[in-house]
């Protein structure tokens, strides 16, 4: 298989690129995919402790373009999967001590040993921004359903057009199905209508993302979670599988059943 | 009792979501209407091309420009004609 290299953004802080990053790589390992995750926010690391791998880090992303180790000195082999691994991003170091030519080189080195090598971009548009879309293949935009991340969306699509990448796909993520069906959330058709591009997947709104952060365990491991199962739907498709979309309905199914379920306890 | 029939029948224009859908849309079309000054002058060249097999125009004093208002974006050119070309028959 051609390994890809696949951007995780979205212009916004705070809508989820890192767990969705964490999810998606843990989900392709657990089909038994080689993947790696570079974390590329430096100064504000956070993959780390998402994936409850902050105990293990010795080297970065830095010490590698710099030449202070080598590449497999500085990958962080998950606890639970065997072909999951990460580069953590620089804590302490300058912002600017990676140049997107430097990213290139680091991706097409991965791709020698990975299937997938899941690039976890900071929030912004500068220089953070400019090193983790270097090297990728294709981007997946993460956006909320709400204007302000709908907006700066858009901003991101524009500016990964103007880098020559053109088919990047959409992640709705913390979709509250209620509000939207009270008219108090925008829908997935509205957000797509707005932005034309591609939908990847949509991540309902679960508390379990709060749980599994906690524990350092992504959301993907535990069966009962809803933004789990999503996840693991998105993986898929990202492996070229087709796999229907979450909707709304689907949800309003399984809470009935979820209601019997309790009744009958 | 009246706030729950006017929710009722409001539900769909007053939403919360149709206000963001909608001042979402007015605000994206301002974003998009940011045009890199290169691609302006491609633009301003192309356009030249185009009109000087029909016109006589003073390309220098060409004028081509992005302008908002509050609901719309137009391409607003100002291009000073000097003469016609004299028509080719058809």
């Amino acid at each position: 298989m051609k390994s890809k290299v696949l951007v995780i953004t979205s212009g916004k802080g705070g809508v989820g690129k890192t767990t969705t990053t964490a999810n998606l790589g843990t989900a392709l390992a657990m089909m038994g995919k080689s993947v790696v995750m570079v974390d590329t926010d430096i100064g504000l690391r956070n993959l780390d402790v998402v994936l409850g791998l902050e105990n293990r880090i010795v080297f970065d992303i830095v010490d590698i373009v710099n030449g202070s180790c080598k590449l497999r000195q500085a990958l962080i082999k998950d606890k639970r999967f065997d072909s999951l691994f990460l580069l953590p991003a620089a804590q302490t170091k300058d912002k600017n001590a990676v140049t997107p030519h430097q990213m290139k080189n680091l991706t097409n080195e991965l791709r020698k040993d990975f299937d997938f090598i899941l690039v976890d971009c900071p929030a912004g548009i500068e220089q953070g921004f400019r090193n983790a879309i270097a090297g990728a293949d294709n981007a997946i935009v993460v956006a909320t359903p709400e204007i302000s991340s709908v907006r700066d969306a858009d901003r991101i699509v524009g500016l990964l057009e103007a880098a020559g990448l053109h088919d990047s796909r959409l992640i709705i993520n913390r979709l509250r199905s209620r509000m939207v069906k009270n008219g108090d959330m925008m829908d997935v058709d509205d957000i797509i209508d707005i932005l034309s591009i591609n939908l990847l997947g949509v991540v309902p709104e679960d508390e379990s993302i709060v749980i599994s952060t906690n524990r350092g365990e992504p959301a993907v491991m535990e069966t009962a979670s809803r933004a789990g199962a999503a996840y693991k739907k998105i993986a898929r498709r990202l492996t070229g599988e087709e796999v229907p979309l979450f909707t709304l309905d689907d949800e309003r199914i399984l809470d009935k059943f979820r209601r019997l379920l309790k009744i009958a306890r | 009792m009246l706030d729950i029939l006017y929710k009722i029948f409001s539900r769909d224009n007053n939403s919360s979501k149709n206000i963001a859908r909608e001042r979402l849309r007015l605000v994206l079309i301002h974003d998009r209407a940011t045009i890199s000054p290169d691609v302006l002058l491609l633009l301003k060249e192309d356009l030249i091309k185009v009109i000087r097999e029909y016109l006589e125009i003073d390309e220098e004093a060409l004028l081509v420009n992005l302008e908002n208002d509050k609901e719309s974006v137009a391409l607003v050119a100002n291009i000073p004609v000097k003469g016609l070309r004299r028509a080719v028959n058809t």
